[in-house]
């Protein structure tokens, strides 16, 4: 027990402290790895919780891929970040109030037992499946394949529009490049290629 | 059940076969190139007729699949179809278009066909996640399509501006639908309509927060006032024939996933709705009458035009009864047919280097092509409400049932709202008929555009001869819907 409330008071710290720095960096590179370090002690709270499945997700889709998108984008563009965090101390005092109003809003909001009444529970007809005796894996592709394959291939879909959107609008057929052709280098002969010239000698060519 | 068991697909298969007819299109536009697009085109056409005679086809009464998530009913089929068709003219109308604007990609008539399968979700939808996941399959297509001609900085101001207040509206939703899971514990409509109709579930304020917020994200896609704002930038960039479709199909299954939200989990909280939906409705009505008046750009007037149209279309929604249900899909039959009428005579007015949209450029048609102005005359005439013509019959039917739901001060607004919006239909029949003529059209009249005339101005102007399949129809969608 006290093992795990360690950990989990480690990874949580240190998620904070990263995410904090992701904002504070000077360096935008810096920035993003210090992402990544939340990305992977938030994995660790995942696991604590059980829920490896996610913990995994996080660290191939969120570290892997995501987070390394950006660390191009950030090297490849060449944008001023020095200019972009200048408005920040100017519009501070604004945004601050505003935050602050926001928050005593949905505090009054919770305090006040009008949000807090939930509707009457409702004999879900959603099926479990036992989560004690299967992997997150296992279980998660139990109902994902069974009962909710309409959504998912629904999903698939949706990620078919955006792939073919994406072409659709950025990929322009450049004229005039010259691609390599295997084909014809392989048909191209020695004699269609080089040519024998008798030379003289001191005769020049 | 076992819960391995393969669900029942037959109820779906008007969409699986256009699913699948848009895949296989895909693989003959990556091979064949974009030489291939006018094939592709007649083929989607063609796909969509097929997917409309099996969708007649399909299973009578009502079915739900899928473990609960997708639902055939009457009210559904009679939507799709009004989307179907829709679609379809979409394309044709946009066959010469492609053509002469170098828009000849093949990505064109897949992606048409792609949010056309979206449309068809979301008005089959029977749970939150499929409702978002349809909304999100069409969005995303529509805003490609919107910024397809990605050199055009107009087009591309278009896609932009509909992608980024479309995730907006995407977020919105989202959030009201979170709201209601968390506070009804389910995803399902049944199971909602079930959890806020028992007794003290109106207290729940977080259910009604998030029913707002899904209200708002509907009205978004509806392009209802306050949530207006992109339609007539959007309509006015976006090339004609994409304008063509934005203004019919996505507008007629959003009304109908509004309709089936509204009436099926949320039946209960009619009280609450109602109130909204009211002021949403006047709100639309009088700014697309007032908002009209000054424009210069036809496309910028029609999308004016269709805010104000979904403002009386939303009259029914607000009366909540069967016979304001059935208001609503006779007003959206009507509105597909004058719209894609409308735009078929934008089309037309090509002259030199392109396209015109200003309407000054309609002046004195009646003397240049006679039946092209007839043919405006009658969608203006419908358009503005003018009887005989089919587009009274549509306000009439919902002016009625809000008058039977003593909806008094709504049915008053939308009668002066359509006076004051007539002036600007109108000014078009007087500036084609007395002013001075400009410059003939180049070549105005296609085949295909011939065709789509000729059907749409016959349909509108003689709809009140035989109206009776339309009404029948309705009748029974709108039963299906409010027992």
């Amino acid at each position: 027990m006290i093992v795990q409330a360690i950990a989990f008071y480690a990874f949580a710290a240190v998620t904070l402290a990263a995410a904090v720095m992701v904002i504070a960096a000077r360096n935008p590179v810096h920035s993003v790895l210090f992402l990544i370090l939340a990305f992977f002690n938030s994995a660790g709270l995942m696991v604590l919780l059980g829920a490896e499945f996610l913990a995994m997700i996080l660290v191939i889709v969120y570290v892997g891929a995501v987070a390394v998108l950006f660390l191009f984008v950030v090297m490849m563009l060449d944008i001023n970040f020095a200019e972009l965090r200048q408005g920040f101390l100017q519009y501070l005092p604004i945004g601050g109030v505003i935050g602050l109003v926001l928050l005593a809003e949905l505090l009054l909001l919770l305090g006040s037992d009008a949000i807090g009444s939930i509707a009457p529970a409702v004999a879900s007809s959603a099926p479990t499946p036992p989560i004690n005796e299967v992997t997150n894996t296992a279980a998660l592709g139990e109902l994902l394949y069974t009962r909710y394959v309409y959504l998912f291939q629904a999903a698939g879909i949706v990620l078919l529009i955006a792939m073919v959107g994406a072409i659709v609008l950025t990929l322009r057929q450049r004229v005039g490049v010259r691609k390599q052709s295997v084909g014809k280098q392989l048909r191209r002969r020695r004699e269609a290629a080089v040519e024998l010239k008798k030379v003289v000698p001191r005769g020049g060519v | 059940m076992d819960p391995h068991a393969l669900p029942a697909l037959l109820p779906a298969l008007p969409e699986l076969w256009l699913c699948g007819a848009a895949l296989a299109l895909l693989m003959i536009g990556v091979f064949g190139g974009d030489r291939s697009t006018r094939p592709l085109c007649y083929l989607a056409i063609a796909a969509l007729l097929v997917t409309f005679v099996l969708l007649l086809l399909g299973p009578e009464g009502r079915t739900v699949t899928f473990s609960g998530m997708f639902v055939v009913d009457p009210f559904g089929v009679f939507t799709k179809g009004l989307v179907l068709i829709g679609a379809m003219l979409a394309i044709v109308l946009s066959l010469g278009y492609i053509r002469h604007e170098g828009m000849e990609r093949f990505e064109f008539p897949v992606l048409i066909v792609l949010a056309t399968v979206g449309m068809l979700l979301m008005i089959s939808a029977n749970d939150l996640i499929a409702l978002y996941l349809g909304l999100e399959m069409q969005s995303l297509a529509l805003y490609v399509i919107a910024a397809f001609r990605r050199d055009s900085l107009r087009s591309t101001e278009a896609g932009l501006k509909y992608f980024v207040l479309g995730a907006l509206a995407s977020g919105m939703l989202l959030y009201g639908a979170s709201l209601v899971y968390g506070f009804t514990g389910t995803t399902s409509f049944e199971d909602i309509a079930r959890a806020v109709s028992v007794p003290g579930a109106t207290d729940a304020l977080g259910t009604l927060v998030g029913l707002v917020f899904i209200l708002a994200g509907l009205a978004f896609k509806v392009s209802a006032v306050p949530f207006h704002m992109w339609t007539p930038d959007v309509y006015e960039g976006a090339p004609t024939p994409v304008t063509a479709l934005f203004a019919v199909a996505p507008k007629v299954a959003a009304i109908g996933l509004f309709l089936r939200v509204m009436l099926e989990p949320f039946a209960a909280l009619a009280g609450d709705w109602q109130q909204v939906i009211v002021v949403i409705s006047i709100a639309s009505m009088v700014l697309g009458a007032l908002a009209a008046i000054r424009q210069t750009s036809i496309k910028r007037l029609m999308a004016y035009s269709s805010i104000g149209h979904m403002g009386y279309a939303l009259i029914g929604l607000a009366a909540g009864s069967a016979e304001g249900v059935r208001g609503v899909l006779i007003y959206l039959a009507i509105y597909v047919v004058m719209n894609v009428g409308t735009f078929a005579v934008i089309l037309c007015m090509r002259r030199g280097q392109g396209m015109v949209e200003d309407i000054t450029e309609l002046a004195g048609l009646s003397r240049t092509h006679p039946m092209l102005a007839l043919a405006m005359t009658v969608f203006m005439f419908s358009l503005a409400g003018v009887p005989p013509l089919a587009g009274f019959f549509g306000k009439l039917y919902v002016f009625m049932a809000a008058i039977h739901a003593e909806l008094y001060g709504l049915a008053v607004v939308g009668v002066v709202a359509s006076v004051v919006g007539a002036y600007y239909y109108v000014r078009i029949v007087k500036l084609m008929y007395f002013d001075a003529p400009t410059d003939a059209f180049e070549r105005p009249i296609r085949g295909e555009m011939a065709a789509v005339l000729v059907a749409t101005g016959v349909l509108t102007a003689l709809f009140f001869v035989y109206p009776a399949p339309l009404l029948a129809g309705a009748a029974t969608a709108a039963a299906a819907l409010v027992p």
